[in-house]
């Protein structure tokens, strides 16, 4: 691999690709009902992408995905939440000026972690921050202690699963199940109308194409290739001399931020943000896009989570007691018969035909097949 | 407010009726059909709405999937019995209803998201649709900001009024009063054990229970809990139940926890028909009932709005109708009900208004009634709540409630009711 | 909160919640033991785990209206028969199952996940077009139903005791299958060592498929069982998928001793929480208890000792 270019030429040649479908096709063939579909499917690629760099780069795979999700879509509902909640639009309650929900729950003062929340500036920070430090704690405890694989899997889900209970439980201070909802406007730009949401569509494809960018940046690092030998032989790499907890712990928390970004786009594209997001299924559906996208393929991940939610919007349109067969088709179809999705489909059948001069070959040996 | 006041009575209602008011609601006094060209197309639709020369579109938005098609199941079926039934009238201005129903798959991004379809995509005049609170809090911002016109079934936690909704089950204060009142002065109970599942409606309504025991009736409640949904241990709390002694446990479990509760509680040897507790539940119909036995429950109280057996001519029609459509073995509870009135108070609102707007809708909404409504009259306050009467149910072994008890009057909605907050 | 009571009352209510500590490990015993031979024994996470326990809790419907249909005077032991068949139809499926899917994915356990996620989804859409979307109502034999007076303040619920013996019954049975049978012997054997149990004469096809059948067997026993205290419908089964792996993951998933003693401490925790604060809290706090340990300890309560 050559390090003289940032991207080979038939990476770019993906990328443009995908320019030319998120920016040019989709805007122009979509009305503006199925733009924002497209939108919030978006949101979920970002998640995606992050579970390719843990899962298929790094052999991680988190069932918790939809934690950090939610963690970066709580803190893009609050600071909205708190833009929304004036004296004067809450001048009904008996304390005016703070979330309806708390009001509902005899809470008369805002609590003090929700402060910091009325800042744009610091709720960024917290979007990125957050997650990140969420994720470093729990693989700081993991994978210090080598616990890895299904192990891992299982217990991120037992934190999704409590992350739910908790958020119901404590709905004073988080809105409960129905979650933080009726949210109206980003800094006074109103975030309802359908002219929002299509900007907000092109908000989140140039954020996609950044967390590809850095995803693709890292994979090509040594720090790349150092994840790729420990997926596939651990014990070799840490006898090589490096430190294999650290690099993991970073690569979670890169996975953890890009799902959190995704959440804090996915509250802006919907308008509200709910426990249901954080818990077991969603998660796990989420790790879906990705292997139907191609666990090894960043680009995969895209096209996994759009092609995955679209084909739940239209199967469930169109025989709505019939979709979860489609549904469940779709993933034990992934798993058995196309283990790397969408991208080793590309690769078997349409990239030889091709013929990009010397290239195909190389694109093979970053997609191997799959190895727990 | 102020004319909504005095509480309508049916006889009074329906001779102001036949006196000319303007109320000309109820499907009784309508020639059966009217003619749809009598109405244009082009003056009863004047903002685009999926309406033809012969037809009107409408939607239904339940989940059908996933963990709540339990309880949405029997919403959908009500929905469609009364569209079938209006069209077999002559439909709505004369003009045929057709639904189109989405999945909202007991996921709330995904209720928006059909909502938005029907709305933008489909352009459908009305929707019948969402059950839990999540849901309708979830599709209410692209209701408003599409100006949608929704009729919302369930018993919930009130705190809310959109100008957009027709809320036709009833909020929590018109549910638990009547009943709180009737088991204090029936049976004289002073002490309470509130018990519930951890989210909204029951953490709002047991709120609402606490202040109206603690400030009304000079009752005290020994005790307050929730777990989580779908929990299905309840051994610890049943023991905690012996150790207070409460006159009453008041229980507002929902889901598949409500047939661990209860099958648990009995077999505890705790015996409901020897009301030492007595039971009073708020969010058992006989639909759970079915889940849970009614063998299980038998000797409970519920308090709500509707019951399968309440004997009036209405209810008895709809019951076999019902049960013509969907089988002998269906039962029919509250919300199913509520469901029901979805179609019909619509109907009566756009003949009314003679026009299908939803602005037009709106303002006509306030103040129309329904005397074949299965649960007797109700009318719709300038809230967008129905005032309705609040029943109580005495469970029997064969899953259904016999009705021991009844308000005289409708209960005034009062979705945000002072000194209850 | 115990001030006004007599000591007997307090003796009582202690005794009662103890015995309901022991209900709630009887349940998550029933739970784990099928995925702690699937999941611990053969590697497979088997995320459907909770479909097959309801298959078995709507074979126990069936029965139980086909004997109120035909055999009423029979009807107070139509459950045993329940249970056998529940055994029997979760047992088949799983290894069909087995056959069509699992089989292929022995070398990637993560992939199994995804597999069996699916799996679940169809499943719980065929339930629903099979039995509807509302749950059905198990009739329970009235003798199963009801308490034991133990004195004036302790009562002892049946299903409470049927469910605690028979977690005794089926733990015992998984435990001699396991490690004093030739079966067993194969199951371990290929477990451990694929390669090596194929090279010395054991059929691995044959060994696996009936393990796998058998741990979904037992599921559907449970499945059966908690039709006494729980709810059958559509996705009832995905209420207990998460307290069932945290048990198996807990115990040390290859042990099934380790299975059977982090059902019992996670249970009487949980029981004890329950009793002194409200419900919600009470599951968090268990939870968060479960997974820090299983931070600090990752192996779980009993490891087997194995060279990677």
């Amino acid at each position: 691999m050559t390090r003289s270019s940032l991207f080979r030429r038939d990476e770019a040649a993906g990328l443009a690709i995908l320019a030319l479908i998120l920016f040019v096709v989709f805007p122009l063939m979509l009305d503006d009902f199925r733009l924002n579909l497209f939108g919030k499917y978006l949101t979920y690629a970002f998640v995606a992408i992050g579970l390719v760099l843990c899962w298929g780069a790094g052999g991680i795979l988190s069932l918790g995905q939809g934690v950090f999700f939610g963690l970066g879509g709580y803190c893009m509902a609050m600071f909205l939440k708190l833009e929304a909640s004036t004296p004067e639009a809450t001048a009904i309650q008996s304390t005016p000026g703070i979330p309806d929900f708390m009001d509902w729950n005899q809470i008369t003062a805002l609590p003090l972690w929700w402060e910091p929340f009325h800042n744009f500036g610091f709720t960024l920070l917290a979007i990125l921050a957050v997650p990140a430090l969420f994720a470093f704690v729990i693989g700081f405890a993991m994978f210090r202690r080598r616990v890895g694989g299904v192990y891992f899997a299982i217990i991120t889900q037992a934190i999704a699963a409590i992350a739910t209970i908790l958020i119901i439980g404590q709905q004073g201070y988080t809105g409960g199940v129905n979650g933080i909802t009726d949210l109206r406007t980003l800094l006074g730009w109103d975030i309802r109308p359908d002219s929002a949401k299509v900007a907000l569509y092109f908000v989140n494809a140039v954020l996609i194409f950044v967390c590809l960018f850095v995803a693709m940046a890292i994979r090509k690092s040594k720090f790349g290739r150092v994840l790729v030998a420990m997926r596939d032989a651990e014990d070799r790499v840490r006898f090589s001399g490096y430190d294999v907890a650290s690099f993991k712990i970073f690569v979670f928390c890169v996975g953890a931020m890009m799902a959190s970004i995704g959440g804090a786009m996915f509250t802006l594209q919907v308008g509200f943000m709910s426990p249901t997001i954080v818990g077991i299924v969603p998660s796990i559906e989420m790790v879906i896009f990705c292997a139907v996208g191609g666990r090894h393929s960043l680009l995969g991940a895209v096209y996994g989570a759009l092609l995955v939610n679209w084909a739940k919007t239209t199967f469930s349109e169109s025989f709505p007691e019939l979709w979860l067969f489609g549904l469940g088709a779709l993933f034990i179809a992934v798993v058995m018969a196309f283990p790397n999705g969408l991208a080793g489909l590309f690769d078997d059948y349409v990239k030889p035909r091709l013929a990009w001069p010397g290239r195909g070959r190389r694109a093979r040996a970053d997609n191997p097949q799959p190895a727990e | 407010m102020a004319d909504d006041k005095k509480v309508p009575h049916p006889t009074i209602s329906r001779r102001a009726i036949l006196a000319g008011g303007v109320a000309m609601s109820a499907s009784l006094f309508l020639p059966k059909g009217l003619r749809a060209q009598d109405f244009p197309t082009d003056q009863v639709n004047t903002t685009g709405l999926a309406v033809t020369d012969d037809t009107v579109q409408v939607g239904i938005l339940h989940s059908i999937t996933g963990t709540m098609a339990i309880s949405e199941t029997g919403s959908v079926q009500a929905e469609k019995l009364a569209i079938e039934q209006i069209n077999a009238q002559g439909g709505v201005l004369g003009r045929k209803i057709e639904t189109i129903q989405e999945d909202g798959a007991s996921d709330w991004p995904t209720f928006a998201e059909k909502a938005r379809k029907l709305l933008v995509n489909d352009k459908v005049a009305s929707v019948m649709g969402c059950w839990t609170s999540a849901s309708r809090k979830a599709v209410l911002p692209v209701f408003e900001q599409n100006n949608g016109f929704l009729y919302y079934p369930t018993f919930y936690e009130g705190l809310e009024e959109s100008p957009n909704v027709i809320y036709t089950g009833q909020e929590a204060t018109q549910q638990i009063i009547a009943g709180l009142d009737w088991v204090a002065r029936e049976k004289g109970a002073k002490s309470f054990y509130l018990l519930g599942s951890d989210y909204i409606w029951p953490r709002t309504s047991n709120k609402i229970a606490r202040k109206h025991i603690e400030d009304k009736l000079g009752g005290s409640v020994v005790g307050e809990e929730y777990y989580p949904l779908g929990h299905t241990q309840f051994n610890s709390v049943i023991n905690k139940i012996r150790l207070k002694k409460p006159d009453v446990i008041y229980a507002i479990v929902v889901g598949g926890s409500n047939v661990a509760f209860y099958k648990q509680l009995k077999a505890a040897g705790i015996d409901m028909t020897e009301e030492s507790p007595l039971l009073l539940t708020i969010s058992v119909t006989e639909d759970e009932i079915r889940g849970i036995g009614g063998e299980n429950i038998e000797g409970a109280y519920a308090c709500m709005k509707y019951f399968q057996s309440i004997e009036n001519e209405n209810n008895q029609e709809f019951v076999a109708a019902f049960k013509d459509a969907y089988g002998d073995d269906m039962v029919i509870g509250d919300v199913t009900q509520a469901a029901y009135l979805g179609p019909w108070l619509w109907k009566a609102a756009v003949e009314a208004a003679g026009s299908f707007d939803v602005d037009k809708v709106r303002e006509a909404s306030p103040g129309i009634e329904l005397t074949s409504a299965p649960e007797g009259y109700v009318k719709i306050h300038k809230n967008h709540h129905l005032w309705s009467k609040t029943r109580v149910g005495h469970a029997k072994a064969d899953g259904q409630y016999e009705v021991v008890f009844e308000t005289d009057d409708l209960v005034e909605p009062n979705p945000f009711p002072e000194g209850y907050q | 909160m115990f001030s006004g009571y007599s000591m007997s009352e307090l003796g009582a209510i202690f005794a009662m919640q103890g015995f309901a500590g022991l209900i709630l490990f009887s349940v998550f015993v029933l739970m784990a033991l099928g995925l702690a031979i699937i999941f611990g024994q053969m590697g497979v996470i088997n995320m459907a785990h909770g479909e097959f326990m309801i298959l078995g809790a709507y074979v126990t419907y069936l029965v139980s209206n086909l004997f109120a249909a035909y055999a009423p005077g029979l009807f107070g032991a139509y459950f045993f028969v329940a249970m056998i068949l529940a055994f029997c139809a979760s047992g088949l499926l799983g290894m069909a199952m087995e056959w069509a899917i699992i089989r292929h994915l022995y070398k990637r356990p993560l992939d199994t996940l995804l597999a069996t996620w699916g799996l679940s989804l169809i499943l719980q859409q065929t339930y629903r077009s099979v039995f509807g979307a509302r749950e059905v109502g198990v009739t329970i034999p009235d003798w199963m139903m009801g308490s034991l007076p133990v004195t004036d303040l302790i009562e002892v619920p049946i299903n409470g005791l049927f469910v605690m013996v028979l977690a005794l019954a089926i733990s015992a049975a998984v435990y001699i299958m396991m490690f004093r049978s030739g079966w067993g012997r194969q199951v371990r054997a290929v477990t451990q060592n694929r390669t090596m149990a194929g090279a010395v004469g054991i059929d691995t096809e044959r060994t696996d498929r009936l393990t796998f059948g058998i741990g979904c067997g037992v599921a559907g026993i449970a499945g059966a069982a908690f039709t006494m205290i729980g709810s059958t419908g559509p996705t009832s089964g995905q209420a207990y998928i998460v307290d069932t792996f945290l048990v198996v993951v807990f115990g040390g998933a290859a042990s099934l001793l380790g299975t059977i003693a982090s059902a019992f401490s996670i249970s009487q925790a949980q029981s004890i929480l329950e009793f002194f604060l409200s419900g919600s809290m009470a599951k968090v706090i268990t939870l968060l208890a479960v997974v820090g340990i299983l931070m600090l300890r990752p192996q779980g309560l009993f490891a087997m000792k194995l060279r990677k």
